[in-house]
């Protein structure tokens, strides 16, 4: 099997999984955890768009 | 020492509750470790490690899908040594590959790049799980 993805998606899929393991673990309360893990998904998607932008400014 | 702060006082001057050192303290993070998740379904938080295994399987599965490599032990190049590292994190999963010899592949293209950081990164949400289910087992957790 050959899975190919672009890399918003690859990294928008890393977030997803990532930020249900982030809000488990590190916070108490069901809610808590929950708010948790909607925050952390789009500080990743974001930082994914924020770092783009830089390396197109740096490369210009 | 994980249970040091038994029953010292902390900042606010309250008593910190013992934290027990059972059996399932030693069993949880052990097979949390050997499949994913499972530290969690044995302490009957059954949710919490139902999404546990299906975020870190997912990621590690959807890495071996983009011909993502797998790191074998190595004493070579450091950052071969901490991909090892993080690949030995998923436990289970990483005895699977090394049995059917997968991901073994050269990284020859971008996405096969990003299966392999998939891989190492499940990995390494493994060791954030297993130390989880341990705090859970020993009390400091609910």
């Amino acid at each position: 099997m050959n899975l190919t993805l672009s890399h918003f998606s690859a990294a928008v899929l890393f977030a997803l999984f990532t930020s249900v393991v982030f809000g488990i673990t590190q916070r108490n309360t069901s809610r808590e955890q929950i708010r948790y893990g909607l925050w952390c998904f789009p500080m990743f998607v974001g930082g994914v768009i924020l770092a783009g932008w830089v390396m197109w400014i740096l490369r210009r | 020492m994980a249970n040091s702060s038994a029953g010292k006082r902390d900042s606010a001057g309250t008593q910190n509750p013992p934290m027990a050192m059972t059996p399932m303290s030693f069993m949880a993070p052990a097979i949390g470790w050997l499949i994913p998740g499972a530290g969690h379904l044995i302490q009957k938080c059954y949710i919490r490690g139902a999404l546990l295994m299906a975020s870190i399987v997912s990621m590690f599965l959807l890495g071996l899908a983009m011909q993502g490599h797998v790191y074998k032990a190595n004493g070579g190049d450091i950052l071969d040594i901490l991909g090892f590292i993080g690949d030995i994190g998923a436990g289970g999963l990483y005895i699977l590959t090394q049995v059917n010899k997968w991901g073994e592949g050269a990284i020859a293209h971008a996405t096969a790049d990003y299966g392999t950081k998939f891989i190492i990164v499940s990995g390494l949400l493994n060791f954030i799980a297993v130390a989880d289910a341990y705090h859970i087992a020993i009390g400091k957790k609910s």
